[in-house]
């Protein structure tokens, strides 16, 4: 007697599982790193260091960075995470995000030699965005699918802008495309993933 | 402060994903300052990165890494967060991004002439391109001209008009190549704004226009 096969449904119902445990996964390291601010442990941050610093290495050295030097600002861009904890604010963004900032500001300093500049919120001004952390992960998960779907020439311009810092320009070179086209390509992107962001 | 001038979103993206050069990021950073709606889009910029790093395919640290970093992080102290309380008061025409690169008032920089009505400080970062602050006196209109490159303009006080429309204190013009225009201050004050470009030192867009006849090139 043969089984019944699989259907549509079910395969649907893995897919949704497997996106679950993700968003749980999300939702637990930014909450890790929310306690980390208060318990200051060691422990919590070697958790934290396992899963992100091999991320932020790959990412460090898709910039360009020899592999000695990927290592070295990867621990500097760890150690941030260890100061900074406190500053980081789960209503504002995923734990993924925060720490893609921090290598991102560590990589211009170290690349580029020139200082990341930071927007500061004036004064008493509350941030009109508090969405909650779940609600964030939500989002998340959406982007990544969102990524996922697009057309290749735009996945293309994202990539190498995200994970090869070419500037818009460098970028034109590459390809041989006007630089108009590549801002019309990624303001494209960008619409497709605000629409997913539940925006617009 | 009514803006109602904002960032291209390739702009925002370039921000997020950190490959303005210096001037051009602090320009954004001012903006970002004084703009809640481009703070929002630029989140979500910046959460491109965060989906991109989730997904990414993680290279192993050195076996000694984790206990390397570990010896290390009893001798880092928090960073102190400069609440805004403990800030200082700012003019409300130099957002804070600005302060610490002038680190005084518009009105008392040490301003140069450069030609009938127009003044400028170059903030001299070293960076590509260039980053300046641009005084430019009541009917002043800059020759007509295009852009190479990018160049972005903050307006921090006064106003000027040109073909795309009106800008005024927290507007930004996001200007390449494709636009043609030419401004011209259209009230009774100086308009001083930023300016930044992210072609190298190549007198073009509207500071090299404003340059040239003054300095000969």
């Amino acid at each position: 007697m043969q089984e019944d096969k699989p259907t549509g449904g079910d395969v649907n119902a893995v897919i949704q599982i497997a996106e679950e445990k993700k968003k749980q996964q999300r939702d637990s390291w930014s909450a890790r790193l929310s306690s980390l601010a208060e318990t200051r442990s060691k422990s919590e941050f070697a958790a934290i260091f396992e899963y992100f610093a091999p991320r932020v290495k790959s990412y460090i050295m898709r910039l360009g960075m020899p592999l000695a030097t990927a290592e070295e600002v990867t621990q500097e861009a760890m150690l941030s995470v260890w100061r900074k904890c406190h500053l980081f604010n789960s209503t504002k963004a995923s734990a993924s995000t925060w720490i893609f900032t921090l290598a991102r500001n560590q990589c211009i300093d170290r690349l580029r030699k020139e200082k990341a500049v930071e927007y500061e919120l004036p004064e008493e001004e509350p941030d009109p965005d508090q969405r909650d952390m779940a609600e964030h992960s939500i989002l998340e998960e959406r982007m990544q699918v969102a990524i996922s779907g697009l057309p290749e020439s735009q996945a293309q311009v994202l990539h190498l802008s995200y994970y090869e810092g070419k500037s818009h320009s460098e970028i034109a070179e590459q390809l041989g495309i006007p630089l108009g086209s590549v801002k019309s390509r990624l303001r494209l992107a960008f619409s497709k993933l605000k629409a997913h962001w539940g925006e617009e | 402060m009514n803006i109602r001038h904002h960032f291209d979103d390739a702009t925002l993206m370039a921000y997020a994903a950190g490959t303005l050069p210096e001037g051009m990021a602090l320009l954004v950073a001012c903006h970002l300052h004084w703009c809640p709606a481009c703070r929002d889009r630029v989140k979500h910029a910046e959460a491109v990165g965060g989906a991109l790093l989730d997904s990414i395919e993680p290279k192993s640290m050195s076996a000694n890494a984790l206990d390397d970093i570990l010896s290390r992080l009893d001798d880092e102290q928090p960073t102190v967060d400069v609440s805004p309380t403990q800030s200082v008061i700012l003019p409300k025409d130099v957002p804070a991004p600005l302060h610490s690169y002038i680190n005084t008032s518009l009105d008392n920089l040490p301003w140069k002439r450069l030609g009938y009505g127009v003044h400028h400080i170059d903030l001299n970062l070293g960076s590509k391109g260039t980053t300046r602050l641009l005084k430019i006196a009541p009917g002043v209109s800059v020759p007509h001209h295009t852009h190479s490159g990018n160049e972005l303009t903050l307006i921090l006080r006064g106003s000027y008009s040109d073909e795309i429309g009106r800008f005024s204190a927290g507007d930004v013009a996001d200007l390449d190549g494709e636009i043609h225009h030419q401004p011209i201050v259209d009230t009774d004050q100086d308009c001083i704004c930023l300016i930044a470009t992210d072609s190298p030192l190549k007198f073009s867009g509207l500071m090299g226009r404003l340059v040239q006849p003054f300095i000969g090139l």
